[in-house]
């Protein structure tokens, strides 16, 4: 198993006494594309966060097991952990442009990402980078490279962010919201790609999105999470069957272009939904 | 179609140094409705928002906003006016201030009172919990700082909004109730949007004419239900809406 989570708990220590933002998460990930879904604040992005041990310094992390390939990532020295970082497992954050370094030209960020991995010389890597960008459908990748992060579009840094983590050939690719900014065409590209890496280079993908429709066409399967817990998991293509009232509720709350409604229904929260 | 409109472009085109990035850009909206702006990423959509609102004031062409023209420079009542929702909503807010802090300063800025129950108000109304208030961006998920975003835009009552990618960091139960206030605060308060997404459905939801661009052009206006039919012409548009259909039949 390439990710074996059991009863992962985050906690913050607040003014007002602890909040438990993830409480008790448990999933196994092998070479699959898992989909996560969810409430926004349900802690999807602490869960991905927790296995790269990437978490805000307020914050206490406990589990039964966590662990990468093996790996007991809750005790394992920082070395080990940047080995798997950035390395062994890519991970895309939410926030794309904020994390790319702003006084550096995008050309230089992918080069030196693919260096680091690589070896091999300046030049190589510049082309290297062009290669990744245009795979990640920028138009005229040579121009973008002399941009700095907040002289592209939302979308184009979002695709910076994959070339950079597509670079070295990761054996997990954690993707929080990786296609939000892109437009249709764009979106189905990336995937294609993802897609390709999944099953040619057997990589684990987990894909967390608010896209319902995506999630259900392109991943395997599909955890739900709400409240800090995964409500349920089901098969990808199973998510219109889908049990949980608060699935079904968000099933709902789609707006359709081709079934218009004049008011899109909201979801009426049950407090029983925090019971496990 | 008797007044002027609310929002009047004409011709507006953008560079960032020899490179054009709008290239003649053209569209109305009345007051009290939502345009809706789609397209390929890196076409130019968030460049025209910026210009429209005032924050580049590197473009030529024409730009009224109720009637009246503005130049690149715009006076503090623009602003009260017009308000912007980034993008990037993280790199919008500042990030050591506290959420109290984000969403008292407009008031401050345009002389409103009662500033605590303003703020309670509209922390409600994007379905933030109370306690939020008191912490900083970081200390929020990304869906909650998107929604302290709409927030600070809505708070000092606006007549215009400029919403880039409102909720597409939002689940999708959220993105129905900011979808239900829009349209709601359309309705009450006849406000005027420009909605930019990649969401087709959202944008047909919520506007009732939708331009296309494509590489720093617009080649398409058209109305929601023209693109809902498959009556669109162009085929960036074609092949966008075969793609969000196709989605669409889970
Ligand atoms: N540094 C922090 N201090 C206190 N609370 C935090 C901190 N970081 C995150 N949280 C809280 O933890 C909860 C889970 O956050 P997380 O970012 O994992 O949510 P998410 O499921 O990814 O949501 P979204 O879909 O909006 O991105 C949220 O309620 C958030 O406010
Ligand atoms: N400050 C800048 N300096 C140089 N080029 C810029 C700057 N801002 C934007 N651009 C360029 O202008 C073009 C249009 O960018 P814009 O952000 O308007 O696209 P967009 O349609 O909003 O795309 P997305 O859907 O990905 O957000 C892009 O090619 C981008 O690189
Ligand atoms: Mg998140
Ligand atoms: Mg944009």
């Amino acid at each position: 198993m390439l990710v074996d989570i059991a009863d992962l708990r985050v906690t913050f220590a607040t003014r007002t006494g602890t909040f438990e933002a993830v409480r008790g998460v448990s999933m196994r990930i092998g070479t699959e594309k898992l989909g996560i879904v969810g409430e926004s604040g349900s802690g999807k992005s602490l869960t991905a966060r927790s296995l790269m041990r990437l978490l805000p310094a307020n914050a206490r992390l406990s589990a039964e097991r966590l662990t990468f390939d093996g790996i007991d990532v809750l005790n394992a020295d920082e070395r080990t952990m940047r080995t798997i970082r950035g390395r062994r497992a890519g991970f895309i954050l939410q926030d794309p442009k904020y994390s790319l370094n702003p006084v550096m030209t995008i050309g230089r960020q992918v080069a030196e990402a693919w260096r680091t991995h690589k070896g091999g010389g300046r030049r190589e890597a510049e082309e290297a980078a062009a290669d990744l960008l245009d795979q990640v459908r920028i138009r005229d990748p040579r121009h973008v490279m002399g941009l700095y992060p907040h002289e592209v579009s939302g979308g184009m840094g979002q695709r910076v962010m994959i070339a950079m983590m597509l670079a070295p050939d990761p054996e997990l690719l954690i993707a929080d919201e990786p296609t939000s900014a892109l437009d249709a065409t764009v979106q189905a590209e990336i995937l294609r790609l993802m897609e390709d890496l999944v099953t040619r280079r057997g990589m684990g993908l987990i894909l967390i999105s608010h896209d319902l429709p995506l999630v259900s066409h392109f991943c395997d399967r599909v955890a739900v999470m709400y409240a800090g817990r995964v409500v349920e998991t089901l098969a990808a293509g199973e998510l219109a069957r889908a049990r949980h009232p608060y699935t079904r509720g968000l099933l709902d709350c789609l707006p359709s272009l081709t079934h218009p409604r004049e008011r899109l229904p909201v979801l009426a929260r049950d407090a029983a939904w925090l019971q496990p | 179609m008797t007044a002027s409109p609310m929002i009047d472009v004409d011709r507006l085109r953008v560079s960032f140094g020899d490179k054009e990035v709008v290239k003649g850009v053209s569209f109305r909206v009345p007051a009290g409705e939502c345009f809706g702006l789609v397209g390929e990423s890196g076409s130019g959509k968030s460049t025209v928002l910026r210009a429209l609102s005032g924050l580049n004031g590197a473009w030529s062409g024409r730009i009224a906003v109720a009637g009246a023209e503005v130049g690149p420079k715009r006076h503090r009542a623009f602003f009260r006016k017009v308000q912007m929702v980034f993008q990037d909503p993280y790199g919008s807010l500042h990030p050591r201030q506290t959420i109290d802090r984000i969403l008292s300063e407009p008031l401050l800025v345009h002389g409103l009172g009662d500033v605590e129950r303003r703020v309670a108000a509209t922390l409600a109304e994007v379905a933030l919990p109370a306690a939020v208030r008191f912490r900083f961006p970081h200390q929020l998920s990304g869906g909650q700082r998107q929604r302290v975003a709409i927030a600070r835009a809505l708070i000092a009552e606006p007549e215009v909004l400029l919403l880039d990618e409102p909720t597409s960091a939002l689940d999708v139960s959220v993105q129905a109730e900011i979808l239900n206030l829009l349209a709601d605060l359309r309705r009450q308060r006849r406000l005027t949007y420009v909605l930019v997404s990649h969401n087709l459905a959202v944008v047909a939801h919520l506007c009732a004419r939708i331009g296309v661009m494509l590489g720093g052009e617009m080649v398409e206006e058209l109305s929601a239900e023209d693109l809902r039919a498959g009556r669109a012409q162009h085929p960036h548009t074609r092949e966008l809406r075969t793609l969000s259909v196709g989605l669409e039949e889970v």
